[in-house]
């Protein structure tokens, strides 16, 4: 029953369809060279100044594998528990472009460098294995300008020659949220692995989407359509809703699916078809004669293996073990390794718990409110880890410290400073809030008769009276224990 | 010293050594030569000036202690050469000035010698005649109105006709031997991947390899011993310790097996060319050596399967050449694919464009299993029947080339009877290893003719000593008129 809930599908006219969703996505390798050549792969410098003679195509010149890209797609596949190809290819996509010096893109076509591989989604009816078919090297192209000039269209190659992976998954996504989680999920095992910055405003993460629909139930797939190189995940779903409504209303009229490249107008917010499977490049593909085929033995990934960091996945593990958080709490904090990080310095020092609710409330509002992230953030772990001493060892209340907090924000700092500064120290001295209280219970004689004699509510009021008068610095947890002594007895 | 120019590049390396002549006087009897060149059209570009300087240079400070000290050599004009056009024959290249030095041409210069001008070859060396390149045909100095071969042709006309002590070409399917054998001179393929293809215009990656062109088999091993060596910037570059060939190389080789192909007698082939393989195998017994019958039984697809992995390769290395970057770029049409189509019309001429649509053709889907890739697996087999031979012999003795030279326009429009001029030599190129042709004599028009030696995977040095030994009994003698200065 709730199965069913779950489950995204498109109400059409004649019944219930199903997305079928499979990406191919183009991510940026880390690296400070480009994959054949040692140009710098900085982004933002000034067009054509990280170009050398190999990336701009010059005659005679050769590619030479870049060895530390090979080791982050080695990296990355076994980051996505997929096979490692001891033995993989480079060949030649040949195709005209202005931006493509070579007229070929150097890529992996036949034998990829990684193989099957799966990614777990953490979605919010459990978990999913999404399968992956392939990762493979391939490189950029250039960057045609066309809006600079009316007549001219100008070219940029600073990309070109700079190394992707190109990671194809199995058809098994089939909502936009997965598409989300999936995106997410990858960019985020990219970074434990540092293999990927995942920036996609920079262009270090793009992906073509493959979208199919089909009756529900049914388990053949449909004709698939491709939209090709969206570069955000708000895009990506944008771009999905809106292509499995056509692709349902054209089959709901009778008319078949072509099979075609399609381009999302992020303006428009539509698909249009861009070229159709008959005008489809034929790349002419084959091995390129430049490159030897490319031979990993055992001990190299092997040794790239034992020295993987902890992953997501495993991360989860163990906080949910270690720090008995939940599921979600977990999921949230390993999201980003960054926010692990964060999470693992301020518990070294600090309270679990509080310092679980501190970070995924307080802090990510005001995250979110100054869309930066954490490692952005003024507030260091260093500085959360006071400030939730602060608050466990009784110096501030959970109220005060928020006021603390909102300056740390602001300033960046330190709590301690802050809540001397202010004098915002509670006020934990059982002599002083002895007299506070006395004079409270001496002053509203006819309540203290009134709660001897049946009205518990009461008591709140005498805690209000001793924080009004101690202007809030009063530490409650003493004014408790204090004040259900006196009026005992 | 006025025939000083006739002598061999061991003898003037000798002389300048010896310090019994100048650097700059050897340049300038070269450049009066070349000057002296009315038809040949050898030459694409003349670097005299810059030539005599660096020779000026040389004897003020004279480092004796290298391969090649003081010597000026022009090279094909398919070696990229750090401004100096650079033009592969081509209308494409017509403007293009490389601002870097090919890695063949570098280890030149570290030796001692420097440039003395860009040679004329077929267009993107693709030709076996020099009749396809944009600067026009070349003439073999052995017979006017005859062709040098190609694709190194100039090289093989300017070395012959005295107007550079030596050179280098490129071979693809026999580009250096072929020209070598209709010129009556020296030429040697290396194993693929002993020299660099690091700055050398690309024709088919996986069979181009640059080699030397020279009057004596010691010369040979001279120059390729300044030009072989692993390269980094070339992934098929062999990492592999050098090797003294000069040095090492001698006459003595008794007891080394050589193998006859029988495969290699094709119909129609001028009875003189079985004359001097009959002598060749004569001469080598009588210098020790034991002959073999062998069998390489594939011999007979090597063409078609060249025909199809060259152009293949070809077809996509020469994408580059759209117009956009550098190069010839055509000022008709109104958008990119126009300017595309415009450029590369008006750029290449008709053999690289011929080659460049079968090459297409081969790749494209729904032929490419059919073609490219039969075509690789006969490749291996090529491959493995030269393996299985080099496990009973040590070398293998064929012709070089099925005729001598032809006359200019014999062939130009029958391509098929030109690509058969390359039969004896692309076998050696699609199984990567080297070979080297010797002049072996002359046919009833006096034109030379020579003959193949072909090794096993970097035995080059046997191959030398072998052919040094052949050279030395066979003692061919040049008789050129020099028509070409009248």
């Amino acid at each position: 029953m709730t199965k069913e809930k779950e489950k995204y599908l498109i109400d059409g006219e004649k019944g219930k369809w199903e997305v079928v969703i499979g990406l191919e996505v183009h991510a940026q390798i880390s690296s400070n060279s480009k994959l054949f050549s040692g140009s710098s792969t900085k982004f933002g410098a000034e067009p054509n100044t990280q170009v050398s003679l190999v990336d701009s195509a010059f005659p005679g010149m050769l590619p030479v594998i870049n060895e530390f890209c090979v080791q982050q797609a080695i990296k990355t596949g076994l980051g996505l528990n997929a096979k490692i190809n001891s033995y993989s290819v480079f060949d030649r996509k040949n195709y005209f472009y202005a931006d493509l010096p070579q007229g070929y893109q150097i890529s992996q076509y036949k034998n990829p460098i990684v193989g099957e591989g799966k990614i777990t989604l953490d979605l919010p009816n459990g978990t999913k294995t999404i399968g992956i078919e392939r990762l493979h090297l391939e490189q950029d192209a250039g960057k045609s300008i066309h809006d600079l000039d009316p007549s001219n269209t100008y070219v940029d190659l600073n990309r070109s020659g700079v190394a992707l992976m190109e990671i194809v998954s199995k058809p098994d996504l089939s909502s936009p949220d997965e598409v989300n989680a999936y995106i997410k999920k990858l960019r985020s095992i990219m970074r434990y692995l540092g293999t990927c910055d995942g920036n996609m405003q920079e262009g270090s993460l793009r992906a073509d989407v493959n979208v199919s629909v089909r009756k529900e139930g049914n388990k053949e797939l449909g004709t698939r359509c491709e939209i090709k190189n969206v570069n955000s995940i708000k895009f990506m779903q944008m771009a999905i809703i809106y292509e499995a409504q056509r692709q349902v209303e054209l089959l709901e009229a009778g008319k078949s699916i072509d099979q075609e490249t399609r381009l999302f107008d992020t303006k428009k917010n539509e698909t249009r078809s861009m070229r159709s499977k008959e005008d489809a490049h034929d790349y002419r593909y084959f091995p390129d004669p430049d490159l030897l085929p490319l031979n990993l033995n055992k001990e190299l990934i092997e040794n790239i293996k034992k020295n993987l960091p902890e992953l997501p996945d495993q991360k989860k593990e163990r906080f949910i073990k270690d720090y008995s958080l939940t599921v979600y709490e977990a999921n949230v904090l390993v999201s980003e390794k960054e926010i692990s990080d964060y999470f693992e310095e301020v518990v070294k020092t600090s309270d679990i718990k509080l310092s679980k609710n501190w970070i995924m409330g307080d802090l990510f509002a005001s995250l979110n409110e100054k869309n930066i992230s954490i490692s952005q953030s003024l507030v260091t772990a260093k500085k959360m880890a006071q400030l939730v001493d602060a608050i466990s060892s009784g110096i501030v209340s959970g109220r005060t410290a928020k006021e603390v907090f909102e300056i740390m924000i602001e300033s960046g700092e330190e709590p301690n400073k802050i809540i001397e500064s202010k004098g915002l120290q509670q006020k934990s001295d059982p002599k002083e809030l002895e007299k506070i209280i006395e004079k409270i219970l001496s002053d509203n004689k006819d309540k203290v008769e009134q709660y001897k004699s049946g009205k518990d509510k009461l008591f709140g009021f005498f805690v209000g009276q001793v924080m009004k008068i101690s202007s809030g610095k009063a530490n409650p947890q003493l004014v408790n224990q204090i004040l259900k002594d006196k009026l005992k007895k | 010293m006025s025939d000083l120019t006739k002598k061999s590049l061991t003898e003037i390396v000798s002389l300048i050594k010896k310090k019994e002549i100048k650097s700059e006087e050897v340049t300038n009897l070269f450049i009066k030569n070349i000057k002296n060149d009315k038809k040949l059209n050898s030459f694409i570009t003349n670097c005299n000036d810059n030539a005599v300087k660096k020779a000026k240079n040389f004897d003020k400070n004279p480092k004796l202690d290298t391969l090649l000290p003081g010597i000026p050599i022009a090279v094909k004009d398919l070696f990229c050469t750090k401004g100096v056009k650079t033009t592969a024959g081509s209308k494409m290249l017509n403007n293009f000035i490389p601002n870097y030095e090919s890695t063949i041409t570098k280890n030149l210069w570290n030796e001692g010698a420097f440039l003395l001008g860009k040679l004329n070859c077929d267009e993107y060396a693709m030709g076996s005649s020099n009749e396809t390149s944009f600067f026009g045909n070349v003439m073999n100095p052995v017979a006017e109105n005859t062709v040098p071969g190609g694709s190194s042709g100039g090289s093989a006309s300017a070395l012959t006709a005295n107007l550079t002590p030596t050179t280098i070409g490129t071979d693809t399917g026999g580009s250096i031997r072929q020209p070598a054998s209709f010129t009556g001179t020296v030429g040697l393929k290396p194993t693929y991947g002993l020299c660099s293809r690091w700055g050398i215009v690309a024709f088919a990656s996986s069979l181009d390899q640059a080699g030397p062109m020279t009057k004596t088999v010691e010369d040979c091993a001279l120059m390729l011993e300044a030009m072989a060596g692993f390269d980094e910037k070339d992934s098929t570059s062999i990492n592999k310790k050098k090797e003294n060939y000069s040095k090492n190389l001698t006459n003595n080789i008794k007891g080394l097996k050589i193998g006859i192909p029988k495969e290699y007698r094709v119909d129609g082939m001028p009875k003189e060319i079985d004359k001097l393989w009959e002598n060749g195998k004569k001469i080598l017994k009588e210098s020790g050596a034991e002959i073999i019958d062998i069998s390489l039984p594939n011999t007979k697809y090597a063409l078609p399967t060249y025909y199809i992995v060259a152009p293949a390769e070809a077809s996509s290395n020469l994408a580059r050449y759209d117009g956009v970057k550098y190069g010839f770029r055509s000022n008709k049409g109104t958008n990119l694919i126009e300017m595309y189509e415009n450029t590369r019309s008006e750029g290449f001429g008709d053999e690289v464009k011929r080659r460049i649509l079968i090459g297409t053709y081969v790749l494209s889907s729904g032929y490419y299993d059919a073609y490219y890739i039969k075509a690789q697996k006969v490749r291996q087999l090529i491959k493995n029947d030269f393996d299985e031979s080099f496990k009973k012999v040590d070398a293998i003795l064929t012709p070089s080339t099925p005729s001598t030279a032809f006359k200019i326009g014999e062939k130009k429009n029958d391509p098929i009877s030109m690509y058969l001029n390359d039969i004896f030599t692309v076998p050696v190129n699609l199984a990567g290893i080297p070979a080297i042709s010797i002049p072996a004599g002359t046919d009833n028009n006096n034109y030379p003719l020579g003959l193949q030696l072909i090794g096993k995977t970097l035995d080059e040095q046997k191959l030398l000593n072998i052919a040094f030994a052949a050279e030395k009994k066979i003692n061919f003698k040049q008789n050129l008129n020099r028509w070409w200065e009248k």
